[in-house]
């Protein structure tokens, strides 16, 4: 990447951080759901675990946003949670993957290990990036995205090849979620300005490698990589399913019923 | 000495020597079968206690108000998880299997702290359960990182360290809330006045209605009485509340000088046993949430035993070939 930052407007990089915490609170909070609800204790902690870190990664984003936000508004009083928080449906601009409902215990491997290898390779590559607050993140996010990737593969290669009926689901989930894929490895304008300027990745050029990945991992566990034509996108204009509305106003609902409250 | 060759009476008198002399019991040595059955019972209800405890608290993880508080708090459950793991293991160490004890729970032959069955309704309660209930199981467990039984005492004491701080987030949300709005203070006294009672039962019956309490003590499986435990939680408690600014949910309580210590009202026993019983707001909705989570996993579990023997059978034909 090469680096021309000055050429880069303030609110193309707060929209952009901002959907990366987008991404990241929403599976976060699709995995928090299976707390108290996992095959097995060992998996309640596991999942919570991965939980976290989405959370986590979503808060360093958001309050990169929130800096730079109050930086270019002279305020002090943006935080997190007004990205978190106080935006409807329309302004998040995760990508659709993540807000699909939390489905059974194969659904959850199959969109985890789309994801996980996904961010994988998109980390490695925002590492690089001009702008040193999204590389430090990305250099933080990355270790952990490692763990997320090793445990998404052992999941779906004990799913897949396990018995007859967990083969039959994951090969379902897989079918299932598998349209929602592409959008992954699309490029709009704001981002094609900041892949200009060095800032942001370039997720067309990921495609190849997460495809041979993901393949490798589906092969091995027995599976098919689906090969239907249709595929949706809309995620990054704010054009979601029906899923996000839901989660958000269950997310949303008790900071927006007390306004101006401190927790 | 071998044990082999000394009676049933002989083996007894050794053992509640070692008690009497502070040693710990541990897995491998001889042991009366009612204490086996008393810890398994104990141990198991405290390990369940754990894992339902996951179920209010798991409520508001998608609902919590902020993002930090969300992330504290789906840590915490996270704990609890690892608690009940932890739990788990110590008790299979007096020879019965997480499977059996999993099975008891949910066909209602064993307990869990009954204050779960209470309903977790407000973002108030995420504050009260960590600061009441957390407060009154950590004033227990204190008490039993003494208890004769090795593993159960290493347990405690690991499992200690992490419930202060599942208090301190619990009192930290109730110090958020009560200098907060007037609606976030009217938040903090709804919860704190629907879970201080609950929280004072969950120490038991009084001593003189306890079934277990005698051969417990004798045994140092507890340390101190149910209501000795209640009176230190009872006397924490109230300069918390005050400190809170939040009304005291207990109008007879007063300091009394002579004995260095709160006058209480008294517990509502009745509703005590009703929700032993299995008449709470929430009884039939936890153990059905375990009941359903455990099944819908079955063929998650099967597939992963299934995938273990042929990576195994692989193996084993590798070596073969070999």
């Amino acid at each position: 990447m090469t680096s021309s930052t000055e050429t880069v407007s303030k609110q193309d990089t707060i929209d952009y951080a901002a959907r990366l915490g987008d991404d990241a609170i929403v599976i976060g909070h699709r995995l928090s759901e299976w707390v108290s609800r996992a095959p097995f204790i060992e998996e309640d902690v596991a999942l919570g675990n991965v939980a976290l870190d989405f959370i986590g990664h979503a808060r360093m984003y958001y309050t990169y946003a929130a800096q730079l936000s109050n930086e270019q508004n002279s305020t002090d009083d943006i935080t997190e949670d007004n990205f978190a928080y106080l935006r409807d449906e329309r302004q998040f601009q995760n990508h659709l993957l993540h807000e699909l409902h939390k489905g059974d215990f194969a659904y959850s491997t199959a969109r985890q290990l789309l994801i996980d290898v996904y961010n994988k390779y998109f980390l490695e590559q925002l590492k690089k990036s001009s702008d040193e607050t999204l590389a430090a993140i990305a250099v933080k996010a990355a270790k952990e995205t490692n763990y997320h990737c090793r445990r998404s593969k052992s999941w779906t290669l004990r799913l897949g090849d396990g018995t007859t009926e967990s083969h039959e689901r994951m090969q379902l989930a897989l079918n299932d979620i598998w349209g929602y894929s592409h959008e992954l490895f699309e490029l709009d304008d704001l981002e094609q300005r900041l892949v200009d300027a060095g800032v942001a990745v370039d997720c067309t050029l990921l495609k190849a490698d997460w495809l041979k990945e993901v393949t490798a991992i589906i092969e091995e566990a027995t599976l098919t990589v689906p090969d239907q034509e249709w595929a949706v996108s809309g995620g990054r204009q704010g054009y979601h399913t029906e899923h996000l509305g839901h989660l958000l106003t269950e997310m949303q609902f008790v900071h927006r019923s007390f306004p101006g409250a401190k927790w | 000495m071998a044990e082999y060759n000394k009676s049933e009476a002989e083996l007894e008198a050794v053992f509640q020597q070692k008690i009497d002399s502070e040693q710990k019991i541990e897995p491998k040595d001889w042991m009366p079968e009612a204490y086996r059955k008393n810890l398994i019972r104990q141990m198991s209800q405290h390990a369940h206690s754990e894992v339902i405890g996951m179920q209010p608290e798991g409520n508001w993880i998608t609902r919590a108000p902020s993002l930090r508080r969300k992330a504290v708090l789906l840590s915490k459950v996270q704990d609890e998880g690892g608690h009940g793991l932890y739990l788990y293991s110590a008790t299979e160490t007096l020879g019965i299997e997480r499977s059996e004890l999993i099975a008891a729970l949910q066909s209602g032959q064993a307990k869990y702290a009954s204050i779960f069955n209470y309903p977790a309704q407000t973002w108030g309660d995420m504050g009260a359960i960590g600061w009441l209930v957390d407060g009154a199981a950590i004033v227990n467990q204190v008490s039993l990182q003494r208890t004769s039984y090795g593993p159960y005492s290493r347990g405690m004491i690991r499992i200690c360290k992490e419930e202060s701080f599942h208090q301190r987030q619990g009192y930290v949300i109730m110090m958020e809330l009560a200098k907060g709005t007037p609606a976030q203070k009217q938040m903090a006294q709804d919860s704190l006045n629907r879970f201080y009672w609950p929280a004072l039962m969950m120490f038991g019956p009084h001593d003189s209605e306890s079934a277990h309490s005698a051969k417990s003590m004798k045994w140092k499986i507890k340390r101190e009485t149910n209501d000795d435990l209640r009176q230190k939680f009872i006397d924490q408690t109230a300069p918390q509340i005050a400190y809170l600014g939040l009304e005291h949910p207990d109008k007879d309580l007063v300091w009394n000088e002579e004995k260095g210590q709160h006058d209480s009202g008294e517990i509502n026993w009745e509703e005590f046993y009703a929700v032993i019983n299995g008449n709470g707001h929430s009884n039939r909705q936890r153990i059905q949430h375990h009941v359903k989570a455990h099944e819908e996993g079955a063929w998650v579990r099967d597939a992963m035993s299934a995938y273990q023997q042929k990576k195994s059978q692989k193996q084993a034909k590798a070596e073969t070939a070999a």
